[in-house]
């Protein structure tokens, strides 16, 4: 990380335990926050910090608290180029880059108002791929709609 | 490779392997040489939603082979009525058959019975989204008209797509399936109903080339085969918008003069205006033939989901 990114995350305050999302796009920062469950301590949530590699990003730091799988393999959806710092007494003592997975189960709605997922009990199944621009692609197994990772609606 | 106990929901589940053995079995259903089950054996249709052609073809299909029928055309007298769920409906139902062939208005509900049942579940429609039967008819009516599986090294089928193929269920089905086979295809529509995206990046993926244009005369003289579909006035925002373009998509006679001899016309019926009947009268037209494919095809589905071949 430059100097300069360094000043950027930190215009969001450091938090001594807890955990760090970064390099999420700045318009599905919001969206990030609103997956997460169970928000007791304290979020601060940092939009349009620039970015050497993005433009502009979005920073969400959670205080004492790791994510669920569940709510990894959400963030992967919408923000598929996302770190992921886990933070103890101020320092990064573990960093990865989230992985978008091959398939998603649950908690994607399908969009697609005629879809047999909007009409009957059915856990909703999609698989996700690349697009050539690194953009992900959701195929619902169902109707088989395909949407972008914009389009999608996370429960 | 077995087909049996095989669902049959969505062509893009099929391999050109299987494709081809599905075309072999209709082949031989048409020449009457395909066996007659030796057990008795039941198909149950449910057609939560009308259709004369699927539903009456897929009866004779599988009486054709032995089988016997049973089912409803229409849901109103049915326990759906009363609130039951797909699932719930079709756990019912797999008690009674040996193979449910489906057709729902909801988009996945054919996969969603699969999942349900235990026997073959084959798709007549759900929706706008999948028709699999229907392309393997159209594949076949291209097969019988073409060498489009010929001799390697033979020139790829070009073969145009002509109406609405943004909403159009069978021009998807068809392109993805023909991406097996060597072909070009061209696509002819206004630019507010061309191919969806995603249709077109499989294509590519694939390597198929893929032509687009707005006007049929540009292409029709150097075509194999003229897909032609409806173009629903409904799915138009601007009535007059509809009004401007609908001569574009109309096939007439007069357009023929030049066309190849061996261009041959499909349409998945019904036709709505948009082939005049003065081209019915012509070498090219193939539509009806076409519709008359749908039996053996069946045929070969059923005969190879239970086994039979």
């Amino acid at each position: 990380m430059s100097k300069k990114e360094q000043h950027t995350v930190l215009q969001v305050p450091a938090i001594e335990h807890g955990t760090v999302i970064d390099h999420i796009p700045s318009d599905a920062t919001l969206t990030v926050v609103r997956i997460l469950s169970d928000l007791e301590d304290l979020v601060t949530i940092g939009i349009n910090l620039s970015s050497h590699v993005m433009g502009r990003k979005g920073v969400v730091k959670i205080a004492n608290r790791k994510l669920s799988p569940d709510e990894v393999a959400k963030i992967a959806l919408i923000a598929p180029r996302a770190t992921i710092s886990i933070i103890e007494s101020y320092e990064v003592v573990e960093k990865y880059t989230v992985t978008p997975p091959e398939v998603v189960e649950g908690f994607v709605r399908c969009v697609n108002p005629s879809c047999i997922t909007n009409h009957e009990t059915v856990r909703t199944r999609f698989s996700v791929s690349k697009a050539k621009d690194g953009s992900l692609r959701l195929r619902c197994a169902y109707c088989e709609r395909v949407y972008d990772q914009e389009e999608i609606d996370i429960v | 490779m077995s087909f049996a106990g095989s669902d049959v929901i969505s062509v893009a589940d099929f391999s050109r392997e299987q494709i081809l053995q599905i075309l072999a079995a209709a082949e031989k259903a048409e020449r009457g040489q395909l066996p007659m089950f030796k057990s008795r054996k039941v198909m149950a249709v449910l057609f939560f939603e009308p259709s004369t052609r699927t539903r009456l073809s897929f009866e004779s299909a599988m009486q054709r082979l032995g089988g016997s029928v049973i089912g409803f055309a229409d849901a109103s007298n049915t326990s759906t009525k009363k609130g039951e769920s797909l699932f719930d409906t079709i756990r019912m139902v797999e008690n009674y058959a040996d193979v449910l062939v489906i057709r729902h208005p909801q988009e996945g509900s054919a996969r969603l019975a699969a999942e349900a049942a235990s026997p073959p579940v084959i798709n007549g429609g759900d929706g706008a989204n999948q028709h699999p039967t229907q392309t393997f008819l159209d594949l076949f009516a291209i097969r019988k008209t073409h060498p489009l599986f010929g001799p390697a090294g033979a020139p790829p089928l070009r073969i145009g797509f002509l109406g609405d193929l943004k909403y159009g269920r069978t021009v998807h089905s068809l392109s993805i399936a023909l991406s097996h086979f060597p072909c070009e295809l061209v696509f002819i529509s206004p630019p507010s109903l061309a191919l969806p995206r995603h249709i077109k990046e499989i294509l590519t993926d694939r390597g198929v080339p893929c032509l687009e244009g707005e006007r049929v005369e540009q292409c029709i003289d150097s075509l194999d085969i003229l897909y032609v579909v409806r173009l629903q006035k409904e799915r138009f925002a601007d009535q007059l918008e509809y009004e401007r373009v609908r001569g574009a998509y109309v096939l007439q006679a007069s357009m023929l003069a030049h066309v190849k001899p061996n261009l041959r016309i499909l349409h998945p019926l019904p036709r709505v205006g948009e082939i005049t009947t003065d081209v019915d009268r012509t070498p090219y037209a193939y539509y009806f033939a076409q519709a008359g494919l749908g039996v053996p095809v069946r045929q070969a589905i059923l005969a190879l989901v239970l086994g039979l071949v």
